[in-house]
């Protein structure tokens, strides 16, 4: 039901030319196209029915998430539901909840969580951000780098130390900031995908208790939860571009001529094509996979996720570049949507670890 | 390089190094190294600087104007080049027309051409590729009827690199087509862009710049005299050129350079962070593609070493297009990953960006990685796909 009505919109509402017009806009998407998200209740989608939202779990996002990719879509759902989003509805207290959520949830807030810092490459443990006790408030001071949406967020949500050494998971903190508090700068810019991010710089950010979120010293299971979610939502997005990728390029094969003949009747390139053909099917079966056992919550969950991160990113780069490649000098212009779809599965592995460190991770919870 | 170099060698490689220490332009090597677009000015005033001593058309025959060097001695200098991440020559000129008008034009082109071509005062660009004519380019339609002494043009070449600065274009045209094989009906074009007739139109490529162009011919009127050699031999004069394009193609020296460069900035923290090779994936995939390079290197040079000793490059230059292309497109993707989030700001001008320095992101021009990486994947298709290069390999060296 879902996956049809957002697949649907997407043919209908969302072709690429509309998409570079809205992501060449100063906003860096539609405004008024996350309005419709938020009427059609896709901005619900994760939250539980008790907060006004759909109930949705790990299978409705995933299936949201890779028609987005299917589009190329540049609303910044990633930031707002699925990360300030999924901070907000593990561990906001009531009052938090009416003050944030529920405008998110309406469409009527723009939020994000903050989770890199310059120094921390993947590591969302690595935090050197601090927040200090001052009376009734906390004082905050540090950096963040790459925050999705970050120039233009109402709402940050800042993991900060609050006690602990600069890698400990113990002693951080997450911290509601409203977006117009003083102390905090930002610099906006342009992503390579289309999006909009920004670099933030905190100096003395008074924020009162109110703004903590959940207990003090105790934010990192949330934030790496949170981080989780996003990984496993961004796979399912790549699985959208990299199977669009797939089906134009087989597409163009057939209608490229040279020699006299369509290029799709060369032997060495159907057989890189039904290479990247199971590329993607291994790809969409670790998918699969992984969001079963997330919606279970089942402890191999975090495991899964890793590899199906590993996979998008190694088979995504093979399924772009054959892509890229097969499209000749058509796919590096800026005119032929298959560059674009390149450029956001090349950012998506290097967000929430790339491959290598997935790899990584994926032997460590052998143990 | 392991290799022993004479006593002479060594002297004329301190000669290019001292050359190059004095004279390289100090606001074009900045640029070079925060990864900032050189503009037209920069490319033709560095080019000048080499002609004034000397070192500009390396490969001509010194009657013309050239070095007059040993292959090994154009190898050091390219070497040297690379070292300090000089900006690569505008090929179209002085690599790839010039060696047609010197070996296949008359007296009068040649003097006509390649004084000009020679100080960087005529900028040229290449008229092979048309939309429907890529990898079989021997398929192209652009005409050129004979009109008395005149040839009236018609058609469109794409993929025209820097086009937009041209003053003049080489093109392959066809000038019959009632022939056996379609390639004996191509002939080679000299065009001056500012003829009536001529329009070129941008196109933005990946990264969002303008590097290449659509070129128009509408009923553009040619004097018979810039026909090149003898109508109908443009093919096989074309297929010379392509082979001098693939041996520059390679750029082991320029990977060899980056490749370093990648290993300091790895070596040290950056933002603070720990420095990237003490992550063994990451320096495994170092050392892996540092093993692909070596030996691409001493590929090259075996190559250089059968030229020397009177053999013409050969398919052979297909070979190391596609490895050499292939190596630069994987430093480009370990350069991006190195960056990491710092790749994802786009950032095409970095000067245009008002922030402190030392808060600049991609400061050292990381960001300038991932542009460089989405800009590059040209290179597996451009100066003939790497299938193309296959198909010439299996069919010239295998004999298939």
């Amino acid at each position: 039901m879902l996956a049809d009505s957002v697949s649907r919109f997407i043919d209908a509402d969302y072709d690429f030319e509309r998409r570079q017009k809205f992501a060449a806009s100063d906003s860096g998407y539609s405004e008024s196209m996350w309005q419709t998200f938020a009427e059609l209740g896709w901005t619900a989608v994760p939250f539980a029915e008790s907060d006004g939202g759909l109930d949705g779990g790990p299978i409705e996002l995933m299936l949201m998430m890779e028609q987005f990719g299917r589009g190329l879509v540049v609303e910044p759902y990633l930031a707002n539901i699925v990360l300030a989003g999924g901070i907000l509805r593990r561990i906001a207290d009531d009052a938090q909840k009416a003050r944030w959520m529920q405008p998110l949830i309406e469409g009527e807030l723009q939020a994000t969580l903050a989770f890199a810092e310059p120094q921390n490459r993947f590591d969302v443990a690595n935090v050197m951000t601090t927040a200090r006790k001052d009376g009734e408030c906390y004082l905050l001071n540090g950096k963040k780098s790459f925050v999705l949406n970050g120039d233009r967020a109402g709402l940050i949500i800042v993991p900060a130390r609050t006690s602990g050494d600069q890698r400990d998971e113990a002693g951080i903190s997450l911290f509601a900031v409203p977006g117009d508090t003083d102390g905090l700068s930002r610099q906006g810019y342009a992503t390579v995908d289309g999006l909009r991010a920004a670099e933030l710089a905190l100096n003395d950010v008074r924020v009162t208790a109110e703004c903590l979120l959940g207990q003090e010293d105790d934010g990192f299971a949330t934030l790496a939860s949170v981080v989780d979610e996003a990984t496993l939502a961004v796979s399912a997005e790549a699985m959208g571009i990299m199977q669009k990728m797939h089906d134009k390029t087989v597409e163009y094969t057939k209608s490229r001529v040279q020699f006299g003949v369509p290029i799709s009747s060369f032997q060495a390139l159907q057989h890189r094509m039904v290479d990247t053909l199971m590329l993607c099917e291994q790809s969409r079966s670790l998918l699969y996979w992984s969001v079963m056992l997330a919606d279970a919550a089942d402890p191999q969950a975090k495991k899964a996720i890793s590899a199906l991160k590993y996979q998008v990113g190694t088979a995504g780069a093979k399924v772009a570049q054959e892509a890229v490649q097969l499209h000749g000098g058509m796919g590096v212009t800026w005119d032929l949507d298959i560059a674009h779809y390149f450029k956001r599965i090349t950012a998506i592995d290097l967000m929430f670890g790339n491959s290598d460190h997935h790899l990584d991770r994926f032997i460590a919870s052998e143990a | 390089m392991n290799i022993d170099l004479t006593a002479e060698e060594l002297a004329f490689r301190d000669e290019v190094r001292q050359f190059l220490a004095e004279k390289y332009p100090e606001d074009i090597r900045r640029k070079r190294i925060e990864g900032i677009p050189l503009e037209k000015d920069d490319m033709v005033r560095w080019q000048k600087v080499l002609n004034e001593q000397g070192w500009f058309a390396v490969n001509w025959p010194v009657e013309y104007g050239g070095t007059g060097w040993t292959p090994i001695q154009k190898y050091l200098f390219a070497i040297e080049l690379a070292e300090v991440n000089a900006p690569p020559i505008v090929a179209f000129g002085v690599k790839m027309v010039a060696p047609i008008i010197y070996t296949f034009g008359n007296e009068e082109q040649k003097q006509r051409f390649l004084p000009d071509i020679l100080a960087s005062n005529v900028w040229w660009c290449q008229g092979y590729s048309e939309p429907g004519s890529g990898s079989d380019l021997a398929s192209l339609s652009m005409r050129a009827d004979r009109d008395g002494d005149h040839y009236i043009v018609n058609g469109t070449k794409t993929w025209t690199t820097l086009g937009q600065y041209a003053d003049w274009i080489f093109c392959l045209v066809r000038t019959s087509s009632d022939v056996a094989r379609r390639q004996e009906g191509i002939s080679f074009l000299l065009i001056d862009m500012t003829t009536p007739g001529v329009s070129v139109n941008p196109i933005i490529t990946i990264e969002g710049d303008h590097e290449v162009n659509e070129v128009h011919f509408d009923n553009v009127s040619v004097p018979v005299e810039n026909l090149v050699g003898e109508e109908g031999k443009g093919w096989t004069y074309g297929k010379v050129l392509l082979q001098h394009e693939r041996t520059n193609i390679a750029g082991v020296a320029n990977s060899q350079y980056r490749l370093a460069r990648l290993k300091e900035k790895c070596a040290q923290s950056v933002h603070g962070g720990e420095p990237l090779i003490n992550d063994r994936n990451f320096a495994r995939k170092i050392a892996a593609l540092e093993i692909e390079l070596k030996a691409l290197e001493y590929t090259e040079l075996r190559t250089l070493a059968s030229v020397a000793v009177g053999n013409a490059p050969g398919p052979e230059s297909s070979f190391l297009k596609i490895r050499g292309t292939e190596i630069q497109q994987s430093l480009d993707a370990l350069m991006m990953e190195a960056a990491g989030y710092f790749a994802l700001p786009y950032v095409p001008n970095q000067y245009d960006f008002d922030f402190p320095v030392e808060d600049r992101i991609g400061y050292g021009s990381e960001t300038a990685t991932s542009l460089r990486y989405f800009n590059n994947r040209k290179a597996s298709i451009y100066g003939g796909s790497n299938e193309i290069q296959k198909n010439i390999i299996a069919k010239h060296v295998l004999g298939l």
